[in-house]
């Protein structure tokens, strides 16, 4: 009985500690590497399946996709020749205008270890850890748009909330009307919410929602998601608005860690009103 | 005999038995899975406080529950909280249970994880988590069906290596 209270009490004192205060980080980080191998070793069927997938594919689908990556490879070279071009020009633009937004950012690929078992939470496990450089707080993207921000950093591993999970907030702005808002995550594995929209603001279906930049954490212009539902109902303050993340949140096997190398820095822009919480509450 | 000659060998087995419940919870499953995936850790913990109540009790359940907090990545302490707290009712009525048959024994999981899932979605809402209904009673349902193939496997394995 004395045990188990000693125990009930330590708990309590864990969580509240864990909830409210950052102290616990090492000692997580530690027992992350206990635990990292059993990850590894559940990953690893996984891994070997794949593997063996792609070294019995036949010679022809091999030659087949070879041949599709080419073409792929030839119209996303071009579009890159006219994107450096653009990004000169815009970096030349910009010095005339004497503002301070940075483009340019390292990537890392990172493959997933597990996904989260409780129901409701939207986390994932990845590869790599603090020896790559991962740091708490850091962005998280696909092909197709933001994924996440990493939470927790082991040596060897890292941990990263997705931005359904509900616990999650991140900034973003229309990509037509430049309207900001915050998207909500709702615990379901394919929508976000955006908070406190006006009832006339300018928002419609299909409208495309972008990173803003602000809070610091996410960089400036990433995909976000789509409009998928507006819901305008005059008996409430704000519209509800639903949005469909673009990145493939529950598909995805790798994943890519960005390292913002330049952010806004002392733009006019930032005000302390606009630092939305810096998107985890 | 065995086992009394050398008891370090059996503490070897039992911690096996929760490094392969362990993986099991943290086997990815497609989306519609997750709310029934059985509680795999309490299963075993069950199991190893009413076989041998003398060597895993409160304690062990709280350590294996901060390691499985570290992997699900939830608050420290919060499936440690619950463990010690179904190792600790499991500890009480061993006697009892033993006795039954299995399928009765069922039952009896069937509480003691459905405690186990109260106690973890419970911390959940106060951090301000949604939970549905379903989320209470889907693990401990499929737990408690799942007993009987886990009582024997475990009966086997403690058999075999002779722990006890």
């Amino acid at each position: 009985m004395s045990r188990l209270v000693c125990t009930a009490l330590v708990s309590v004192l864990l969580m509240t500690t864990d909830h409210s205060a950052q102290y616990l980080q090492t000692v997580r980080s530690a027992l992350s590497t206990l635990v990292y191998p059993l990850q590894y070793a559940v990953h690893l069927p996984i891994r070997s399946a794949a593997w063996v997938a792609e070294n019995m594919s036949s010679r022809e689908t091999l030659i087949a996709q070879n041949e599709r990556l080419k073409v792929d490879r030839l119209h996303l070279q071009v579009r890159l020749e006219k994107l450096v071009e653009l990004e000169s020009e815009n970096r030349r633009l910009r010095t005339l205008l004497d503002s301070s937004v940075k483009t340019g950012e390292k990537v890392l690929i990172a493959e997933l270890l597990s996904v989260d078992m409780n129901l409701f939470n939207r986390r994932i496990v990845l590869n790599k850890g603090r020896r790559h450089g991962v740091y708490i707080g850091q962005s998280l993207v696909d092909a197709q748009g933001v994924m996440g921000q990493v939470t927790s950093v082991g040596p060897f591993s890292s941990s990263a909330l997705l931005i359904t999970d509900p616990s999650h907030a991140l900034p973003v702005q229309s990509h037509r009307t430049g309207l900001r808002a915050v998207a909500l995550g709702s615990g379901a594995a394919d929508l976000v919410t955006l908070s406190h929209i006006p009832n006339n603001a300018d928002i419609r279906v299909g409208d495309l929602l972008v990173t803003s930049g602000l809070g610091a954490r996410f960089p400036h212009g990433y995909p976000v998601g789509r409009v998928t539902r507006v819901q305008r109902d005059s008996g409430q303050p704000f519209a509800s608005v639903d949005v469909e993340p673009s990145a493939r949140l529950e598909r995805n096997r790798e994943v890519l860690l960005i390292w913002a190398t330049g952010q806004r820095s002392g733009g006019a822009l930032i005000d302390s009103s606009y630092h939305l919480g810096a998107a985890e509450r | 005999m065995n086992a009394r000659s050398s008891p370090g060998r059996g503490n070897g087995v039992i911690a096996f038995t929760f490094v392969v419940a362990l993986m099991l919870t943290a086997l990815p499953m497609p989306e519609w899975a997750t709310l029934w995936r059985p509680a795999w850790v309490a299963l075993v913990l069950i199991y190893w406080c009413m076989a041998l109540p003398g060597r895993s009790g409160v304690l062990v359940g709280w350590s294996v529950g901060i390691l499985l907090d570290v992997m699900s990545g939830t608050l420290l302490g919060q499936h440690a909280l619950a463990l010690a707290v179904i190792a600790f009712i499991a500890h009480k009525l061993h006697r009892r249970v033993r006795v039954l048959p299995v399928w009765q024994q069922g039952l009896t999981v069937f509480g003691m994880v459905f405690v186990f899932q109260a106690l973890v979605l419970w911390i959940n809402g106060i951090k301000g988590m949604p939970v549905s209904l379903s989320a209470y009673l889907a693990a401990p349902l499929v737990s408690m069906l799942l007993w009987p193939w886990v009582f024997v496997l475990l009966r086997d394995t403690r058999r075999r290596f002779a722990v006890n």
